[in-house]
């Protein structure tokens, strides 16, 4: 498979703040690439150099074959651009955004209709509606049938489910396998959610400008290397004070209606049942799980610290 | 005063012919880590808007703190506290003079000002950035310097909106245990959120959908009564019945 993103020692700074720090990594054609780490990791840097919208102050890049600083003009022809701020005319009609975007790149709607149909026909019957009138999942499915409408190589969406719902998340993720799968787009997508790696091919987990790994969504659970065990009790709040004052507990975080542990070698689950119990909690359960993507992610963090 | 931070009877509001929020009916106990979910569009920030007297419910009507959010709004506003992702702290002043302005518009008088600052800058750790912009702070410390601050003047209810949006998995642990102190403190916490597993950490929650509460209870009464095992999956259930929002 061949790489269409390729990133070598991207450096950025910001006076003294090290946006980017060295990040390498290549994306193969055809893929989902997502780019997974809170607000302020580095991902709108990474997505403006390749957009070829900022300058790196170090390192080089490419996309589809192409230095993002001296071939900017020909790859801002081939990549769509959804930025995480609602970047469409708020007072031109959602049909007369859609019509200036594809004529800018000097096509038509009726030429690329195929590739947005299944996204725009959601939002046709608001056609001559204003793009600034739009709930904000309607506006999300302007801004990707826009980013969509020259037929881009390669789709870079920043943080496009930021604020979103879980089930409209879920709804533009699908919107997202359907161009990867029929059309072949290649799509490099960022986002603060943990639990969207599971619709990607691969992952890049970033935190303070550094991607902390880099694999499939399996492969980064795979690589996990403590054992995870999750614990309840009827005390719960009292529970997690309990788990973080005994020594022998290595990490403790809450998740949902449980917490996640990691212990010390030599603990034994009978052993920390007991304590617990000494400390005065009932109905105490300890079951062995799989981590999650925000259980290795926190790991990571941990190492790095 | 009632047992009640919140009481809503008959809440709506309509934009022209669409009513944003639909004869919302609920109460909320003092002390009470309250959840309030929906999709996008469906009618929560009208709602939460109009619960912190800034903006008239256009039928029904609510008590917060004991007041009424039409009639006595000022005394509303004074008696809560209000946080969001979007807005939080000015970014161009200093910890410390983010400090002084909110202690100010709040009324505290500048030794209660200094007394308690003194306190919230240790408890977070943050006593040798008092002088530090804020823009300059790391997200995570600034999220929890904004929820601080939000509660700064001892309200008795402090509404968060998405407080949590974009920060790391630790950070926003740590906001839950901020969350957690502020309501052993008997403060009421009414809170919004995206975050599934957030919804887990609450004593009540609600979940909107089309202008209208579809169900409140404890999240493990919800989850029975959907007989699911995540309140991910109870707010599909009831999410994706949604006919606008979606749109």
């Amino acid at each position: 498979m061949s790489s269409i993103v390729v990133a070598n020692s991207l450096s950025k700074q910001y006076g003294k703040v090290n946006a980017l720090c060295s990040l390498s990594f290549e994306v193969n054609e055809g893929e989902i690439y997502g780019i997974i780490g809170p607000d302020g990791a580095g991902k709108t840097s990474l997505f403006r150099i390749l957009t070829t919208l900022l300058l790196p102050d170090g390192g080089n890049a490419t996309v589809d074959g192409l230095d993002v600083v001296r071939h900017y003009r020909e790859i801002r022809r081939r990549i769509g651009y959804m930025p995480g701020r609602f970047s469409l005319y708020p007072d031109l009609s959602v049909e007369e955004n859609l019509q200036f975007f594809a004529s800018i790149f000097g096509t038509t709607i009726e030429a690329n209709y195929h590739l947005v149909a299944d996204i725009y026909r959601q939002i046709e019957r608001f056609s001559t509606r204003k793009a600034g009138a739009l709930s904000g999942g309607m506006k999300q499915k302007l801004a990707l049938s826009c980013a969509l409408i020259h037929a881009p190589r390669v789709l870079f969406l920043d943080e496009p489910t930021t604020g979103v719902d879980p089930v409209s998340r879920k709804e533009f993720w699908e919107m997202l396998q359907k161009l990867r799968t029929e059309h072949g787009i290649t799509i490099l997508v960022s986002t603060p959610y943990m639990d969207e790696a599971a619709w990607c091919d691969r992952i890049a987990l970033i935190q303070n400008g550094r991607f902390m790994q880099e694999d499939t969504p399996a492969g980064i659970v795979k690589s996990y290397k403590p054992v995870l065990w999750s614990v309840k009790s009827r005390q719960m709040h009292e529970l997690l004070h309990d788990l973080r004052r005994f020594n022998m507990v290595k990490t403790a975080f809450s998740f949902g209606e449980t917490y996640h542990i990691t212990l010390s070698d030599g603990l034994s689950i009978p052993q920390l049942k007991g304590h617990l119990e000494t400390c005065g909690h009932e109905q105490v359960e300890i079951t062995p799980i799989a981590p999650s993507i925000e259980d290795c992610f926190m790991e990571l963090m941990n190492q790095t610290l | 005063m009632s047992e009640y931070a919140i009481v809503a009877e008959g809440l709506t509001k309509t934009f022209g012919t669409f009513t944003a929020t639909d004869h919302i009916t609920f109460e909320v106990r003092k002390g009470e880590i309250f959840g309030f979910l929906g999709a996008n569009g469906a009618g929560k920030t009208t709602a939460m808007r109009m619960l912190c007297g800034l903006s008239r419910p256009s039928e029904g009507r609510a008590t917060v703190a004991g007041f009424d959010v039409e009639r006595e709004a000022e005394q509303v506003k004074r008696n809560i506290g209000y946080m969001s992702q979007k807005f939080s702290l000015y970014d161009d002043l200093t910890v410390e003079e983010n400090l002084r302005l909110f202690g100010g518009i709040y009324g505290m008088t500048s030794a209660d000002i200094k007394h308690k600052a003194n306190h919230l800058l240790s408890n977070l750790g943050l006593t040798d950035l008092r002088k530090a912009m804020v823009g300059r702070l790391p997200l995570g410390w600034k999220q929890k310097l904004a929820f601080s601050l939000s509660i700064f003047h001892n309200p008795k209810i402090v509404f968060l909106d998405e407080p949590t949006g974009g920060v790391d998995p630790v950070t926003r642990r740590q906001f839950w245990e901020l969350i957690y102190e502020a309501a052993d403190r008997g403060i009421t916490v009414f809170v919004t959120t995206h975050y599934m597993d957030e919804a887990e950490y609450c004593d009540r929650v609600s979940i909107m959908v089309d202008g209208k509460i579809e169900a409140l209870d404890t999240p493990s009464q919800l989850k029975k009564n959907f007989s699911v095992g995540t309140m991910y999956e109870v707010f599909y259930a009831l999410a994706r019945k949604a006919k606008r929002g979606a749109g």
